[in-house]
């Protein structure tokens, strides 16, 4: 069975608003030298995906920036490849101002001509709010023994945490089949399973299910495609057991990042034989740790001057640390240049910050303090 | 058709680097890693693309298998161009003869063909086993101003250490009226780097000819510039200003490492304007856990410290186990170093496994202890300073 892939770069950007104002939920960077489409993008690759269609909004030049070729993964190919679907608006449409997609199912109606023009037997669609290293080989074979429309990755959750909320909920058969999709509320308790929006669909179902809804004016995904046709198409689960986070908001993200401190998260991620994750090579230099560096419990990319104290951190690719400075339980995005004996507590700097010599920043873990790109402190 | 380039570099990677003993048993010395993360021949290959040269010809010999692999197509420097890039040239079989490279004129003199595709005005001879940042652009433009035949850069050199390089003597301008190639007797301290600009039609012209002499050793430092200087062409020195370190040997290829290390670096590879450039696998971050302690130390990529590492240059994917400690070393590609070991004033090569509270190596100041691939250190083992252990 052949399969080609379809990322949503923007979809649910509203809910990290301070880190996608300026790029798209795709290339919010995580983990110290990666953006979060690396994960859905080198799961894909990993599987022999080598076609990949990524439906961009807004805000796109940081993903065009980091996608670049696609040679990072592999993807710089004559046949298949990268490519990016920017909103299809002609000139001469009325609409043209309000036209741009709300929703999952009209961004998809708006690449029906990518789809259409796959050869492939089905299509794997990806989220960028999603991280796992997941082996979609194995969802792939299952979607082809059962003859599937759609196969949905599924992870059970327990209710009240981060983990669970925005999630659609998903009752299953002892066969994996879905029998009711509801989307989350607080009344549901105990462990459930919900969709991980990873979900491979026969092109050829989708097709038909695109052109219904074009012709019936549907909206939503998930209760137009999926909640309606539960009990009438084959909607199966596949059962998701490895780590798995869904970035909620900036205390998720704050949470999901110091995850990887811990190494069995960290190790299931990044070293899984054979299932690396990719992202864009940036040549930079190893990090120079000074005779005054200490560091502790910290991830820490290429390309940076150590000079203080770090721990419980994630530091990014060209962040410099300056003399007599502390910093703990802190995100440092790239190219953050720290002083000299400033006190950093649950901050999260973006891109290109400046913290000046002797400043003291303090958030807390459920509230962490974000310094927004390019801002001088 | 191709376009015409005006300079095409001419890269010999052929060398063994027999003085850098275990760590050359499979692999050329341009393929030796380099300050973590790099080989030694990405930074010829670095300058080529930096100064604006697009079109590298690679001419391999000694154990070229790792060396082909790593250069690929070129890509991670910019180097797979639809015209030029970098291209392999292996000796290969004649019409009439098949040789192997007799020496660094004849492996060039083989190749006149692939130099004449391009059609260039100008030949840049370099060698893949010096790390340095230079601008080859600026030489060129030098070349040009003197309106030179062939022009040598040359760094000057403590004059104990002179007796080991080509050394010329030149006027004020630069243009050289002396040049003996490793001299019992130095009178000058002014060294070849072994890096050359050519006209391409006086170039191909003394090769020829080099060829024609059967009592030649074809090489550029013994017979082509001392033809040259005696047939009265116009040879220039280009002085070069900056770090530049031959790694031929041992303690060379360590001292070299250890320049990378310290506050305000001699040898800066952070350096935004002139990258260098290395192939890349997909690793995670570097990670060091609690209770592990790193200081003036260099680390890369997919490291995981939780021991000590002091003084110390680590490649990608190295393991530095709980309770053991690196010092004063240079530990390449994924080795892993196991619980309360020692490693000491040493050089491990890639993917070298050392058994818990084993002792590698000595106090700074001995003798370096080298380690080459693959090896096995067993648990509790004592590796001297200064021993070789070699993988064959």
């Amino acid at each position: 069975m052949t399969a080609a892939g379809l990322i949503f770069s923007n979809i649910h950007d509203e809910c990290l608003p301070e880190l996608t104002r300026l790029r798209t939920m795709a290339s919010v960077p995580f983990g110290g030298r990666y953006r979060l489409i690396d994960f859905p993008l080198s799961n894909m690759v990993n599987s022999g995906i080598s076609k990949v269609g990524i439906i961009t909004h807004y805000n796109y030049q940081s993903l065009l920036d980091h996608i670049g070729t696609g040679k990072d993964w592999d993807l710089a190919r004559r046949s298949g490849g990268i490519k990016i679907l920017p909103p299809f608006i002609t000139a001469y449409d009325a609409k043209a101002t309000n036209s741009l997609y709300t929703t999952r199912l009209e961004a998809l109606l708006g690449v029906t001509n990518f789809i259409s023009r796959c050869t492939e037997d089905v299509i794997v669609l990806s989220d960028c709010d999603t991280i796992c290293n997941i082996d979609l080989t194995k969802v792939l074979d299952r979607h082809e023994e059962t003859g599937a429309d759609i196969t949905v990755v599924t992870k059970r959750v327990s209710g009240g945490n981060y983990n669970a909320e925005r999630h659609s909920v998903l009752m299953l058969d002892e066969n994996d089949k879905i029998i009711d999709a509801a989307e989350y509320s607080s009344d549901i308790k105990g462990a459930f399973n919900v969709s991980t929006n990873i979900m491979v669909i026969t092109r050829r179902y989708l097709i038909t299910v695109l052109n219904d809804a074009a012709a019936h004016g549907y909206t939503s995904f998930f209760r137009d495609i999926i909640a309606k046709n539960v009990g009438k198409a084959d909607f199966r689960a596949y059962r998701f057991d490895g780590y798995y986070s869904l970035i909620n908001n900036l205390p998720g993200y704050f949470e999901t990042s110091m995850k990887l401190l811990d190494s069995e998260v960290r190790e299931e991620l990044f070293e899984t034989a054979d299932r690396p994750v990719f992202t864009k090579v940036r040549n930079s230099a190893p990090t120079s740790y000074s005779a005054s560096a200490k560091v502790s419990g910290s991830i820490i990319a290429d390309g940076c001057v150590i000079e203080g104290e770090v721990e419980n951190c994630v530091i990014f690719r060209g962040v410099k640390i300056g003399k007599g400075t502390v910093v703990r339980n802190s995100i440092l995005l790239q190219d953050t240049y720290v002083g000299q004996n400033v006190n950093l507590n649950c901050v999260i700097t973006d891109k290109n910050t400046v913290i000046r010599d002797g400043r003291n920043l303090s958030g807390h873990e459920s509230m962490p303090f974000y310094i927004g790109k390019g801002v001088m402190v | 058709m191709f376009k015409k380039k005006e300079c095409v570099a001419m890269l010999l990677a052929g060398g063994q680097g027999s003085r850098l003993y275990a760590l050359t048993t499979r692999l050329a010395k341009p393929a030796v890693s380099f300050g973590g993360k790099y080989r030694i021949i990405d930074f010829t290959l670095s300058n080529c693309v930096n100064s604006g040269i697009d079109t590298v010809g690679v001419l391999t010999q000694y154990q070229p298998l790792l060396l082909n692999d790593y250069i690929g197509n070129g890509l991670p420097w910019d180097l797979d161009r639809t015209y030029g890039g970098v291209k392999i040239l292996p000796p290969y079989q004649g019409k009439e003869k098949a040789d192997w490279y007799k020496g660094t004129a004849n492996a060039i003199y083989q190749n006149l063909q692939f130099i004449d595709q391009y059609d260039p005005d100008y030949v840049l001879i370099l060698s893949g086993d010096h790390i340095y940042k230079m601008d080859y652009a600026a030489m060129l433009a030098f070349h040009k101003r003197r309106g030179a035949d062939c022009t040598i850069a040359c760094i000057d050199v403590p004059l104990e250490e002179a007796s080991r390089f080509g050394i010329m003597s030149a006027y004020e301008d630069g243009k050289i009226w002396k040049f003996s190639e490793k001299p019992k007797n130095p009178d000058s301290t002014r060294a070849s780097m072994g890096i050359y600009i050519f006209n391409k039609k006086k170039l191909a012209e003394y090769l020829i000819a080099d060829e024609a002499d059967e009592n030649s050793s074809n090489d550029f430092g013994k017979n082509i510039i001392p033809a040259m200087l005696a047939a009265g062409e116009k040879l220039y020195a280009y002085s070069f200003q900056g770090y530049w370190k031959d790694v031929g040997t041992i303690s060379s290829l360590w001292e070299a490492n250890m320049d990378m290390i310290g506050e305000n670096p001699v040898l800066n590879l952070n350096d935004e304007k002139w990258r260098i450039y290395a192939r890349h696998f997909a690793r995670a971050p570097q990670y060091v856990g609690v209770g592990g302690v790193v200081d003036n130390s260099s680390i890369t990529e997919g490291c995981k410290i939780y021991g000590t590492v002091r003084g110390s240059v680590l490649g990608p994917g190295v393991t530095v186990s709980a309770g053991a400690s690196v010092i004063d070393s240079v530990i390449m590609e994924d080795v892993t170093i196991g619980e309360g070991a020692s490693v000491e004033y040493s050089i491990i090569d890639a993917r070298v496994q050392i058994g818990k509270d084993a002792k590698v190596g000595g106090p700074k100041g001995g003798e370096i202890a080298v380690i080459g691939a693959d090896i096995k250190v067993e648990d509790g083992a004592v590796i001297e300073p200064g021993a070789m252990v070699n993988p064959e």
